[in-house]
């Protein structure tokens, strides 16, 4: 078995009384790319926020991270991030392209460090992945949506992480950004055999993508291949009453 | 009017002013990104009221105005988590209990014929009067503030841009911002014993909002803040002494005009 890079066990998770997450089991393996899916409200964000160190202390059960107990944890340069309101940042804001994408290899060169040539080459790298390099010297905040969502990417990548985590990465992207998307995160764990996680409400597209499945709902509910995955009974016990909702949802 | 400049007193204008001119935009360039532009008028405001304390407890008013300064700027960061959605309202808070607290000080202090005249001095500025001591004090202070500046810009820009991500990434955010808020309370203090309150707001915010119109990338728009305020200051000094005007009001007077003419070529070009 490969090697995990992220084990939940037995977490639990509350705001007060009511539990966000409860008893969830969950291990994503090195080479895995994993869609994790569930509905509003569903822990989904509660879950990413434990990974990625911005909640702290689970009510119950471990969180690890590349075997690391997640409190102990301190190379987050391994894990790369994607929000979902990325995309949202000020326009007005004066950085070029290769600015925002340096800001994400900060960390790994430590503080009072100035880039070094390295760094440069690695923006420089990390823009050739997504396809951006000629556009380096551009405002980020001139660039079309999609272009700003692989720069994001790019910053993502610069620090060389081994997983990639994004949160709800095509809302708000047509339907061809969508496309090119899923051909750029395909080419990236071919040339760089990174680990993904897609977070995602809607199954419809993430289910022909990854290579597992992880339902959530409060609970774990599914964590397998998507190919097993989408009996009625399935649906229904994860989605309940949004069933309606997200079947609408996949038409196009 | 030039070989006004032959003179110690108008050279030490000159030099403190200048270094004034490069550190408040170069501070200010990350606080109006921030949507936090305001934050260095009411930094100015606490200060006058520590000034003002200062001169009632017949201490050195620079280094009360000062420690108020960074009492405020922590406790601004505190302040700003339990008003989240209104953080501008935080920094409106601040400068009303600011100017609420020096006007009380103040008139207790001229009641008690304590340094009324003084005080205008910190409201306007008092760059004629720049001691060697000052100087050097603001030439240390300036140096060292650009020092940081330098060695924590990549954590500033990274923050600056996306306070999240740059959490998520690993950076020690709290650190850094902690950092940088007593550095934007000292510059400010210190800024404010040499050209005035007025100035030191004006300074912060102006020169930044002109960079902003035309900066091609960040490392440009630090660039032409800092060079927008080093200009108006320098423009200010020699105008003011010519016509024997007011030298804090027209410092800005200039930067707003500087501002203007830029935005206003902008327009021309994007018409045409």
């Amino acid at each position: 078995m490969d090697e995990p890079l992220i084990q939940l066990q037995g977490v639990s998770f509350g705001y007060g009384n009511d539990l966000v997450l409860e008893d969830v089991d969950l291990t994503v393996r090195r080479g895995e790319y994993l869609g994790l899916i569930g509905p509003n409200g569903s822990g989904k964000t509660t879950l990413l926020k434990l990974v990625l160190g911005s909640l702290k202390g689970v009510s119950r059960g471990e969180v690890r991270l590349f075997g690391v107990p997640a409190g102990a944890f301190s190379d987050w340069w391994k894990i790369g991030y994607v929000a979902q309101k990325a995309a949202a940042f000020n326009t007005g804001f004066p950085a070029t392209v290769e600015e925002v994408v340096l800001t994400g290899r900060a960390a790994r060169r430590g503080l009072l460090r100035l880039y070094s040539r390295e760094d440069r080459h690695r923006a420089a790298e990390a823009l050739e992945q997504v396809g951006m390099l000629a556009l380096r010297d551009r405002l980020v905040g001139h660039l079309s949506g999609g272009q700003q969502q692989r720069v994001f990417i790019a910053r993502a990548l610069v620090s060389g992480p081994e997983l990639l985590i994004m949160d709800e990465p095509t809302v708000g992207v047509d339907v061809h950004a969508e496309g090119q998307f899923y051909e750029l995160i395909r080419h990236l764990r071919r040339q760089m055999g990174l680990t993904v996680v897609l977070v995602s409400h809607d199954i419809g597209a993430v289910g022909h993508e990854v290579t597992s499945l992880a339902c959530l709902n409060r609970r774990l509910f599914y964590h397998g291949s998507p190919a097993d995955f989408g009996t009625e009974e399935q649906m229904c016990e994860l989605y309940g009453h949004q069933v309606r909702a997200v079947q609408h949802h996949h038409h196009r | 009017m030039l070989e006004l400049f032959a003179f110690a007193f108008m050279q030490r204008a000159l030099l403190a002013g200048a270094m004034v001119a490069v550190i408040c935009p170069a501070i200010g360039l990350f606080l109006v990104l921030r949507r936090m532009g305001q934050f260095g008028d009411a930094l100015a405001h606490v200060s006058l009221a520590g000034v003002a304390a200062g001169m009632l407890m017949q201490a050195y008013p620079v280094a009360i105005g000062l420690a108020f300064s960074v009492a405020a700027a922590l406790g601004m960061d505190w302040f700003r988590q339990s008003y989240k959605r209104y953080g501008e309202l935080s920094v409106a808070i601040m400068l009303s209990a600011s100017m609420g607290l020096a006007v009380v000080l103040l008139s207790i202090a001229a009641d008690r014929g304590a340094g009324a005249g003084g005080v205008l001095s910190y409201l306007f500025g008092s760059l004629m009067t720049v001691t060697a001591l000052d100087l050097y004090v603001i030439g240390g202070l300036g140096l060292l503030v650009l020092l940081t500046l330098l060695l924590l810009y990549k954590e500033l820009l990274a923050i600056t841009f996306d306070e999240e991500h740059a959490r998520v990434s690993g950076l020690p955010v709290g650190l850094v911002n902690t950092i940088y808020m007593v550095l934007t309370a000292a510059v400010v203090a210190m800024a404010m014993r040499v050209v005035g309150v007025l100035v030191v707001s004006g300074l912060v915010v102006v020169p930044v909002a002109t960079a902003l119109q035309v900066a091609r990338s960040f490392r440009g728009a630090f660039a032409i803040s800092v060079g927008a305020g080093l200009l108006a200051m320098l423009v200010g000094l020699v105008v003011s002494s010519a016509l024997n005007l007011a030298p804090g009001g027209v410092v800005v007077l200039t930067a707003v005009a500087i501002l203007l003419v830029v935005a206003g070529y902008k327009r021309i070009r994007g018409l045409a």
